[in-house]
């Protein structure tokens, strides 16, 4: 396939709020599928149960708000709105089931409303440990992932056992290298990857299977590699705070368009949430547990212990050369907006310069953030700094 | 309803003003006592460790409402705006860093100590974990992280109050031992804990007084007072254990009596409307939201906030005998921690057993893990009960958020639909 038409299938995918490929998927399959909202859950027990991992992001700027804002008072995030939104018009009817991962107080609530809205559906509350001591916080989560193995084996009425965790846990890690690749080759050579793509080929991964997607990806860098592309004077741009809630496409396009080459980003952080291969053996439940104790990477929801504050980013902005920091938060999110203070004293000390703004998911205007981000570019172009 | 110019003051009320003083000034005094400082937070918090240890307990959520209460929140919010936190925030967490910008002077106007110790028992609020990671900023010491696990599917599982248990044997009593210098003394443990089980028995005789009528109490308006000791600094101590005493004689001498409950405008008399409240009450004007409420004859017969540092009323005592779980089965069980159907059904038994005409939540803007879902509560409610809801927003201790007028306008109107309810 050319990139055009990767680019198209995931436009596709993105834009399908009545999640086609998933019926579609079912119908082939005969089997269930699990939703799970941001950051992260251990999609390799689902897939080993046999169900397609679908990650629920809300609705974007495409879907028009009407019930899901019966449910929430003006000064909470948008995410929750759509996501019941959509649960309300049917559009999530062919998920057995959703994951709500600890993130926030916001998704935390929304886990029991959903036990009332959707009483006839799975729904599991995904406890992720503060403490990162692998007897402690390691093997209360352990507990958890074999209580998801359980609940799961009940609903597909398929065993889950050590061989078939271990086949999703290796197909999850050859994905794991794709996006790898394809966020290294972003980094090294901005033009050739702009973010506007990277961030569909990252939304289809809530959605494909994950092998097809692992082949999607791999498809798109070796046919990206055979294109022309122009490189612009643009600044290079780490953007962060956009976990969980996201932006919508054309404020991804607006930050591009205003001169900056993004060469790292949080958004669709599940997917790359452990930063190295989980390890295939003979406790594929423990090995889970250890990528998420030991090798999870720093985000607001994650309970930063003997770290330095603010590390982590400086380390990414060293790594790749970046310029300046786009703290790009969700309106009325807490994790996103209390961290980053702290982030940017972290920015501040070592003269890293940055810019901040909010935004939601279904904001329609970008003319004022792309002149913020546009005159932080040429501050940095012209004199170094912001 | 009678207004006297003075305000009533009780034993209880002389007892509480004098702990509060005395711990303010242990505080002020605690680096040339040698007193070890922890700050942690209130939902179910670990007050007999802490004191078990000879450490001073400090609550910046207390500090905040203290701070709002005295008309001080408001440019300590500002302050902590003015260094980079967002509008959309905790006003606790920006009343806090705020008070610390500006010399963290506390609500008696002594300077607080610095922590030698950020006990993070991080229970039912995630916002708990980011503020302390902004006051670890802030101060060079060392942070106990107690996660407690979510009671997601409405029980406290044997696996969490395991995980809870194993992080204060293994974690969080090691580092009290290395701060404060001393082992544990189990013994004194043990009658903290004794002591705060018989505080505790007094506080829900307190509660359940309110199934008179009239209600001898204001179980949200007082209530808030109620919980003080117990909440906070005290639990454990025998100055609580007097408190409690002391007040459930008197409530029980205005149970005799047939009074209702003490206001800031004197005894209330006239019972016209019993309501259960679901939310923290704003601060910033605390009397004057109580008054629309006394004003019209409103008495508050139970509320959730008093329940947000831990339940009681449920059975639940600290035990001795188990100690650590018994510490991990508190902090699990506060209201915050209860998820959406468990706190619906917690409200709905509590408007079937105090006999409450009504409900009301009132909604508040910086507190995602009360709020989120109010909206959802207020509608199963309705369902359940066929009792009026109302429903008004406010804030914590940001006075920009408080709009009097338009919260008594919504208080009339609720209670013009109880009557209306009342008259078929």
């Amino acid at each position: 396939m050319k990139v055009s038409e990767i680019v198209a299938r995931c436009e596709e995918l993105y834009s399908d709020l009545h999640l086609s490929y998933v019926k579609e998927w079912k119908r082939r399959n005969k089997r269930k599928a699990i939703g799970y909202m941001p950051i992260y859950v251990p999609r390799q027990i689902i897939h080993a149960a046999g169900m397609l991992p679908v990650g629920i992001m809300g609705a974007g700027d495409t879907l028009e708000i009407i019930r899901g804002d019966a449910y929430y008072q003006s000064y909470i995030c948008h995410i929750p709105r759509s996501t019941i939104e959509l649960g309300l018009t049917g559009r999530l009817d062919c998920l057995d089931g959703l994951l709500f991962p600890a993130i926030c107080d916001v998704i935390r609530n929304l886990s029991g409303m959903w036990q009332l809205m959707f009483a006839d559906k799975y729904v599991k509350y995904m406890d992720f440990p503060q403490n990162f001591n692998e007897s402690i916080g390691g093997e209360f989560y352990a507990r958890e992932l074999e209580q998801l193995r359980e609940d799961l084996v009940k609903m597909g009425n398929k065993p889950v056992g050590v061989d078939e965790l271990n086949e999703s846990i290796i197909r999850y890690n050859a994905n794991a290298k794709a996006i790898k690749d394809l966020y290294a080759l972003r980094s090294d050579a901005p033009h050739r990857v702009p973010t506007y793509e990277l961030y569909l080929l990252m939304r289809a991964s809530n959605i494909l299977e994950v092998s097809e997607h692992t082949s999607l990806v791999e498809e798109y860098l070796s046919a990206v590699g055979k294109e022309d592309r122009q490189e612009l004077d643009n600044i290079r741009v780490i953007v962060t705070g956009v976990f969980c809630e996201q932006p919508p496409l054309g404020l991804i396009r607006a930050l591009e368009h205003s001169g900056c080459y993004i060469v790292d980003d949080d958004w669709v952080l599940g997917a790359r949430f452990i930063d190295r291969d989980i390890e295939v053996g003979d406790d594929p439940i423990r090995a889970l547990a250890t990528g998420y104790i030991k090798h999870g990477v720093a985000t607001s929801s994650r309970y930063i212990d003997q770290e330095e504050k603010g590390r982590h980013l400086l380390d990414r902005v060293e790594e790749l050369s970046a310029e300046g920091v786009i703290f790009a938060s969700p309106s009325f999110c807490d994790p996103a907006l209390l961290e980053r203070p702290m982030l940017q004293a972290a920015l501040s000390k070592s003269n890293i310069p940055y810019t901040s703004f909010k935004f939601g998911e279904n904001s329609g205007q970008y003319q004022v953030i792309k002149e913020q981000t546009g005159t932080f570019s040429d501050s940095i172009k012209l004199w170094g700094t912001a | 309803m009678t207004r006297d110019a003075t305000v009533q003051k009780e034993q209880s009320m002389v007892l509480q003003k004098d702990m509060i003083a005395a711990h303010f000034k242990r505080l002020a005094n605690a680096k040339e006592t040698g007193k070890k400082v922890v700050y942690t937070f209130v939902p179910g918090n670990l007050n007999e460790l802490i004191w078990a240890f000879d450490m001073l307990p400090v609550h910046p959520e207390i500090n905040a409402l203290q701070s709002a209460m005295r008309k001080k929140s408001s440019s300590y919010v500002i302050e902590a705006e003015k260094f980079g936190h967002s509008e959309d925030v905790c006003t606790y967490v920006k009343c806090d860093i705020g008070m610390l910008k500006k010399g963290n002077i506390g609500p008696t106007g002594e300077k607080l100590p610095e922590p030698d110790l950020l006990l993070l028992s991080y229970t039912g609020c995630f916002t708990f974990m980011k503020w302390f990671e902004l006051l670890k900023q802030e101060y060079d010491c060392p942070v106990a992280m107690l996660h407690v696990p979510y009671q997601a599917d409405g029980e406290k599982t044997p696996e969490m109050i395991e995980y809870v248990s194993k992080q204060l044997r293994e974690e969080v009593v090691p580092l009290m031992e290395k701060v404060s210098g001393n082992k544990l003394d189990k013994g004194r443990l043990r009658m903290l804990m004794e002591s705060s089980a018989r505080a505790e028995e007094n506080l829900v005789a307190v509660w359940e007084s309110a199934k008179n009528k009239p209600s001898p109490i204001d179980a949200y308006f007082g209530g808030v007072y109620y919980i003080g000791p117990i909440f906070s600094a005290f639990r454990g101590l025998d100055v609580a254990e007097e408190y409690y005493r002391t007040l459930r004689e008197e409530v029980d001498a205005r149970v005799e009596h047939k009074l209702g409950p003490i206001t800031p405008d004197g005894p209330m008399k006239d019972e016209r409307y019993r309501l259960v409240v679901e939310g923290p009450p704003n601060w910033t004007s605390f009397r004057e939201f109580w008054k629309m409420f006394y004003d019209e004859g409103a008495v508050v017969v139970s509320s959730s906030y008093t329940k947000v540092g831990g339940i009681y009323d449920n059975g639940f005592r600290h035990d001795p005998d188990r100690p650590f779980q018994s510490m991990a089965e508190y902090c699990t069980g506060c209201y915050t921690n209860l998820n959406l159907p468990t706190r619906i059904q917690y409200l709905q038994q509590a408007i079937d057993d105090y006999h409450a005409d009504g409900f009301l939540i009132n909604s508040i803007k910086s507190c995602n893990s009360f709020s989120a879902g109010q909206l959802l509560i207020l509608r199963e409610l309705e369902k359940r009960t066929g009792k009026a809801g109302g429903f008004i927003e406010s804030d914590l201790v940001d006075p920009r958020y408080f709009s009097a007028a338009n919260i008594k306008n919504r208080l009339e109107s609720y209670f013009q639909m109880i009557d209306a309810k009342r008259n078929g």
